[in-house]
């Protein structure tokens, strides 16, 4: 991190005084390290008196927070048939959309990837995943809804996208990353472009495109519980009516569901992963 | 097969076994992706029409209106700042959070529980789900997007920063411990300095996605450009939602290039 003669400057110096003081790591000269504190205090004051925040009303918060927190316990199960509706659908969401997913993002990563896609198809295929990961999964959501109407099917599509263009990057930047002797040499024996994706891309890729795919689930069911809140299914619709009905008893259980979900399928996830080594 | 090569004639890159293992698999994933889809309530009749659908839905896109683009720089700002100020609360409260959470550094099994806990927790509920809490305890507006995209950048942010202190090079911290330093003096200077291209690193990342993410806290009523997107989709005002589809891909892409620029500076 710090070379070494800058260190050796220092320890010079500190041989003439009595305390050692730690060499800078980021801003050499402190005429740098007040400008770059300035420049954030300055920020912070800007953006802060810029804000519309309402004071008298945020100065509420507090007890609002504590008014909430004592109407939330306990949480109220006793609408569990619901609860499981929306959580089975959300689960169903993720599973169906990182399967189609999967699949999708193969040509899709292989057209992304440099050393073997020609140019403009590599353009177009990069151009599309950046352009999907630009926009967040809730926003999506909202124009399939818009497109195929209310519920699960927009919510599935959702997924589909933003599964599509994490998995292809993932396996574009693998398919980069490979030896290319293994390439040549399949290449020498004549073969043809999908025997090479089979005997020279495929053994190298597969592990981690696997791995990918499988923390790509356990994303989505994260995402899957959230894009119900715009109407695209699953038991987001259902948390985002009860914050509204003020039913908030039955939003802490719907909360906790939810973390137990999560929960549930991190381990799941890693177990997979580590299995797959 | 005979007596000079004992090989197969037909080269086999798996065992039998091994092909059956691999195709029991297959076919359960296929199983549950195929149970999961025909469960779902879905009306493919929709399905059907999507393609008209979504080209109705670009053409009355376009022309984008760009005479609304004045109109959407100040709420572009708001939601620059949410992210801007909700990095900055969790850099001020995931660093402790991430020192409590470190098996070296934190003070007992007890102390390192509770900070696992917050973190999990804290990593277990979406920003939008933190913003539909936040808006109900503060009110609609940009505090309660500020405390949404903090409280989950929480558990991002302090789950690598700690990971980043259990590696931390052990004799760089006894050899402190040995000039018989206090414990905070061996955390500042014996730990810290090692740990801080990750935090800064992670910061900056995390800012990044804290923008894409603020760009939807709106829809629940949290601040920043969701607010006028939501309005502008639910009143059909299409050519108005392209200017700030347009605006949003180039706040998003101009933060990456940033965050990627300061990372690579940093590391």
């Amino acid at each position: 991190m710090t070379p070494p003669a800058a260190s050796d400057a220092t320890r010079g110096a500190a041989s003439a005084r009595t305390t050692w003081s730690r060499p800078p790591i980021f801003f050499t000269t402190p005429a740098a390290r007040y400008a770059f504190w300035f420049l954030i205090a300055a920020y912070l004051f800007w953006s802060s008196s810029t804000l519309n925040i309402d004071w008298v009303r945020t100065a509420q918060g507090l007890p609002r927070a504590g008014d909430m927190l004592a109407r939330m316990v306990p949480p109220d199960f006793s609408r569990s048939g619901l609860l499981i509706r929306g959580v089975v659908e959300s689960v169903q969401m993720a599973f169906a959309a990182s399967f189609i997913g999967m699949i999708l993002a193969i040509p899709l990563g292989l057209a992304a990837a440099s050393n073997l896609a020609p140019r403009p198809v590599y353009l177009a295929a990069r151009s599309l995943i950046v352009l999907s990961r630009t926009f967040h999964e809730v926003f999506i959501a909202i124009f399939f809804v818009k497109i195929v109407g209310f519920g699960p099917l927009a919510g599935l599509l959702t997924l589909i996208v933003a599964s599509v263009s994490f998995i292809s990057k993932m396996i574009a930047e693998d398919i980069e990353n490979m030896n290319m002797g293994q390439i040549e040499a399949i290449r020498a024996t004549g073969a043809s472009f999908p025997k090479l994706l089979l005997y020279a891309v495929q053994p190298q890729v597969l592990p981690r495109y696997l791995g990918v795919c499988i923390y790509r689930l356990d994303a989505n069911i994260r995402h899957s519980t959230v894009v119900g809140i715009v109407g695209a299914g699953g038991i987001g619709a259902t948390l985002s009516a009860s914050f509204k009905r003020y039913d908030y008893d039955f939003s802490l259980a719907i909360l906790l569901t939810i973390i137990a979900l999560v929960f549930i399928g991190e381990i799941f996830s890693t177990w997979l992963r580590s299995r797959l080594r | 097969m005979n007596a000079s090569h004992p090989y197969p004639d037909i080269w086999r890159r798996f065992s039998p076994r091994q092909a059956i293992v691999r195709t029991l698999w297959m076919l359960g994933v296929v199983f549950i992706a195929v149970w999961s889809l025909g469960n779902l309530d879905i009306t493919w009749i929709y399905f059907l029409d999507a393609h008209i659908q979504a080209a109705d839905l670009l053409t009355r896109m376009f022309p984008p209106e760009w005479g609304h683009t004045g109109r959407i720089i100040a709420p572009m700002m708001e939601t620059i700042h949410i992210a801007t100020l909700g990095t900055v609360v969790t850099f001020v409260i995931a660093i402790p959070l991430a020192f409590l959470s470190a098996r070296n550094t934190t003070p007992n099994w007890i102390t390192w529980f509770i900070g696992r806990f917050i973190l999990v927790s804290s990593r277990s509920i979406n920003t939008i789900v933190w913003a539909l809490i936040f808006v109900a305890i503060f009110g609609p507006g940009a505090m309660a997007g500020i405390w949404a995209i903090a409280f989950r950048s929480i558990g991002f942010m302090g789950k690598l920063i700690a990971e980043a202190i259990e590696e931390v090079d052990e004799g760089t911290v006894e050899a402190i411990e040995a000039t018989g330093a206090s414990r905070l003096k061996v955390l500042l200077v014996g730990v810290m300095p090692q740990v801080l291209p990750v935090i800064f690193g992670t910061t900056m990342y995390r800012w990044d996605i804290n923008i894409r993410e603020s760009t939807v806290l709106g829809f629940v009523g949290a601040g920043g450009i969701g607010i006028e997107l939501y309005s502008s989709i639910n009143l059909f005002r299409w050519p108005e939602v392209s200017v700030m589809v347009f605006a949003i891909l180039l706040v998003v892409i101009l933060s990456e290039f940033v965050s990627a620029t300061a990372r690579q500076k940093i590391t």
